[in-house]
């Protein structure tokens, strides 16, 4: 048995005696999610169990340092332990903007202070981060933001307006970029981090066509934030941005799977236009599939070129709108119920509304197709 | 999925140095085409796939070739299809070998194929559309052997091969799988009359008239009436390969594009600047990425014996069949009056797309086929 089969077989034994059943069932809703956070209701004893035998591994975060809450595993065992997971169905113990963006920026960002204090709290789910990014006159030219900061010798003062900030209303702390110079566009733009409870904060959600309200408008009144909660030097937060950004689009790309199986195996389509259609668009999505994990496997080995989040991000969400259109044509008339319990409180066509954002947040579509062309095609003038 | 291994990476080097050196557009399909020649490829240049190995990476290393696989085979025609190199590779080297592999045919024509004396090719396609199910070819019992009667088209190079593996049927009706047989049939049998086709790639593709042609039992390849697992993998070969091909002819199509995106000037500037054209070419940049992908993948899966490989073929299929006809289109149309001219190499891209795309399956028959695996 090699290193690797004992150590499936040590993952299978834990997974065993560890993830609740409840844990194993698919996932229904986004209400069972686990986010985690200060205020964190757990939706039940299981999720509760399920997050702190994780995070007392460190595998909520399997390949973080341990040093920082995470359970330091090498990619092979990272992956055996994603396999064994999916095999028993289980649920991840943790979602969060902590793990799929602020984490990845401080480990590559932070100070040795910054990752010890942050970091561990984000892996044991503890405290619950949301982005502040966009402004309302800052969407897709994000380096042109005015929310200011203002240095007041051992404090920030920071005053302006974000939008589009998710679940600020439930989050405890945000990560957000602020203008610390007007000298320059990118060269003036800082990366820092703050308690939502902090005077002077608050949050009005945003209610979207799909009925809900996944995003805030963020307000900031005279906050004062502490001189050292910056991430990488003043006015070099594009920087962080940047990098934070390329593992927001890489997790968002991940839209792009749905949930794994065929649209047409579930749909059954009878009419053979729309069968030709949907077939169309599973050879699309399982050809995604396979991208996906290429891109995953040369990510890690360092041989993905750093602007290709951006390929991926851009491939996923537009497959993600087409698969709820065709789930939408395939539904007919039970997919327009709104709110019965026969459609499970009009799940297509919220979905579907919902998914029209998808290629809109995290840099649009068009945002991402001019990386691409400049970055990787080297494009003239792009 | 893991990466190419070091000896995968090595191949792929000597396959695009090779290829992009001696398989070049000027040196081999325009000066084929020509000078009209009758086979559509250069018999010198497949000497020197023998003489690097390449025509034995599907063969057995215990019968003198490479043992490797699906992948390696993919590796080879990328840079195959991004310099649209006339060869029998695909059909002989590729396909056919799995048609025969473990039967006393092997014996008799791996050597052939490893040396770069012989060529193989493979006869499926009854009619203008690639149906394998639809076989009628007729082969009746007669004494200890078969008399054919019937058709094929569609059989590349089979105005140059020395052998042609036959789908016939000998039982059962057309749209069974039973009842299929594979048979190895010498170009210059008795009552077979060959008509070798140009194409509109310049490649030669053979239409075939079998009257009354009287084989011997041991033309039979593998298992009389059990055919269908042999053509089956001998098709997953070819359409994996095909795919693989399809994507070095996108990429090879996409880079000569850029290329003059980049030189281009109109309005007094590089039409490169123009973000109409710049998110065109970077939707078909992420399209061609994801078709490499799904043909590897499937290349992966065949190698390993998976039983989604046969999902993961025709997924490869219609994929790359799209994307590489995306990547032509969008050439010709991008290089503008040029594009349009035959000086210019970018039309020869869209012609080969023509017939690789057509090649064991188009997209509308392998998105149909992953409607039927997938179970709708």
């Amino acid at each position: 048995m090699t290193d690797l089969d004992a150590f499936r077989s040590d993952v299978r034994d834990w997974l065993e005696a560890n993830c609740p059943a409840e844990m194993r069932q698919p996932i229904r809703s986004e209400a069972d999610v686990c986010w985690g956070g200060r205020n964190w209701n757990f939706q039940s004893d299981s999720q509760r169990q399920w997050l702190d035998a994780t995070a007392a591994r460190g595998w909520t975060v399997p390949d973080w340092p341990k040093d920082y809450g995470g359970g330091g595993l090498a990619a092979d065992e990272a992956r055996v332990l994603k396999e064994e997971m999916q095999r028993i169905g289980a649920r991840p113990p943790l979602t969060s903007f902590g793990i799929s963006m602020l984490g990845p920026a401080l480990l590559h960002f932070g100070t040795e202070e910054q990752k010890r204090h942050y970091l561990p709290q984000i892996a044991r789910g503890e405290i619950r981060w949301c982005q502040g990014y966009s402004e309302p006159g800052a969407g897709s030219d994000l380096a042109g933001l005015q929310t200011k900061a203002e240095d007041k010798g051992d404090h920030w003062v920071v005053n302006g307006q974000k939008v589009w900030t998710s679940y600020a209303d439930k989050a405890d702390w945000i990560f957000c970029l602020v203008r610390t110079s007007t000298e320059a566009k990118q060269g003036g733009i800082s990366f820092l981090l703050f308690d939502m409870e902090t005077p002077g904060v608050s949050t009005k959600p945003i209610l979207l066509i799909s009925g809900s309200s996944p995003f805030c408008e963020t307000f900031f009144d005279d906050v004062k934030v502490p001189k050292e909660q910056i991430v990488g030097e003043v006015n070099r937060g594009w920087d962080v941005a940047k990098y934070l950004l390329g593992h927001e689009r890489e997790m968002i790309s991940g839209m792009g799977l749905g949930g794994g199986g065929s649209l047409g195996a579930a749909m059954k389509p009878a009419d053979p236009f729309l069968r030709a259609e949907i077939a169309a668009f599973d050879v699309d999505a399982l050809a995604f599939a396979a991208m996906s994990e290429r891109f995953a496997a040369m990510w890690k080995a360092g041989e993905a070129h750093p602007a290709s989040p951006s390929m991926m991000k851009y491939a996923g969400t537009e497959l993600n709108k087409r698969r709820n259109e065709l789930a939408m044509a395939a539904g007919g008339s039970d997919a327009l119920e709104w709110d019965s319990d026969r459609s499970k409180k009009g799940r297509p066509s919220r979905d579907w509304l919902r998914s029209k954002g998808n290629s809109i947040e995290g840099g649009t579509s068009e945002i991402q197709l001019g990386i691409v062309a400049k970055h990787i095609l080297r494009l003239p003038g792009a | 999925m893991s990466l190419l291994t070091d000896d995968q990476k090595m191949l792929q080097e000597t396959a695009a140095s090779f290829l992009a050196e001696e398989g070049s557009i000027a040196k081999q399909l325009r000066h084929w085409r020509d000078i009209a020649c009758k086979d559509g490829f250069g018999h010198g240049l497949w000497k020197q796939f023998a003489d690097l190995g390449l025509t034995g990476i599907c063969i057995p290393e215990s019968q003198g070739g490479m043992g490797m696989g699906a992948t390696e085979a993919a590796l080879v025609l990328e840079e195959i299809g991004r310099n649209l190199t006339p060869s029998p590779f695909l059909a002989t080297a590729v396909a056919t070998p799995r048609a025969i592999e473990g039967t006393g045919h092997a014996d008799r024509w791996y050597p052939g194929i490893l040396s770069g004396e012989s060529v193989l090719a493979l006869a499926v396609d009854e009619g203008p559309r690639h149906a394998p199910q639809r076989t009628a070819l007729e082969a009746k019992r007669q004494g200890n052997g078969f008399v054919l009667n019937g058709s094929k088209q569609f059989v590349v190079q089979g105005g140059s091969a020395d052998m042609i593996v036959t789908a016939a049927r000998t039982a059962g009706s057309p749209g069974e799988t039973q009842g299929i047989t594979l048979f190895a049939v010498a170009r210059d049998a008795k009552g077979l009359e060959v008509e070798n086709v140009a194409l509109v790639d310049s490649s030669k593709a053979a239409r075939l008239t079998f009257a009354g042609v009287e084989l011997d039992a041991d033309a039979v390849i593998g298992e009389v009436d059990q055919g269908w697992q042999r053509l089956n993998a001998a098709l997953s070969a070819g359409r994996a390969g095909a795919a693989a091909e399809l994507v070095g002819l996108a990429s090879g199509a996409s880079a000569m594009t850029l290329d003059y995106l980049r030189q281009r000037k109109q309005f007094g500037r590089l039409i490169g600047e123009f973000q109409a054209l710049q998110h065109r070419a970077a939707h078909l940049y992420a399209e061609i990425e994801i078709a490499r992908a799904a043909a590897l993948k499937a290349a992966a899966l065949l190698d390993a014996g998976d039983e989604r490989s046969e999902l993961y073929v025709s997924v490869a299929k219609a994929k790359c069949s799209d994307v590489a006809s995306l990547a032509v289109r969008e050439g010709v149309q991008m290089h503008g009056g040029i594009g349009m001219t035959d000086e210019h190499d970018i039309g020869l891209f869209m012609k080969r797309d023509a017939v690789l795309g057509e090649l064991f399956g188009d997209l509308y028959y392998h998105r149909s086929r992953v409607a039927e695996l997938s179970g709708y």
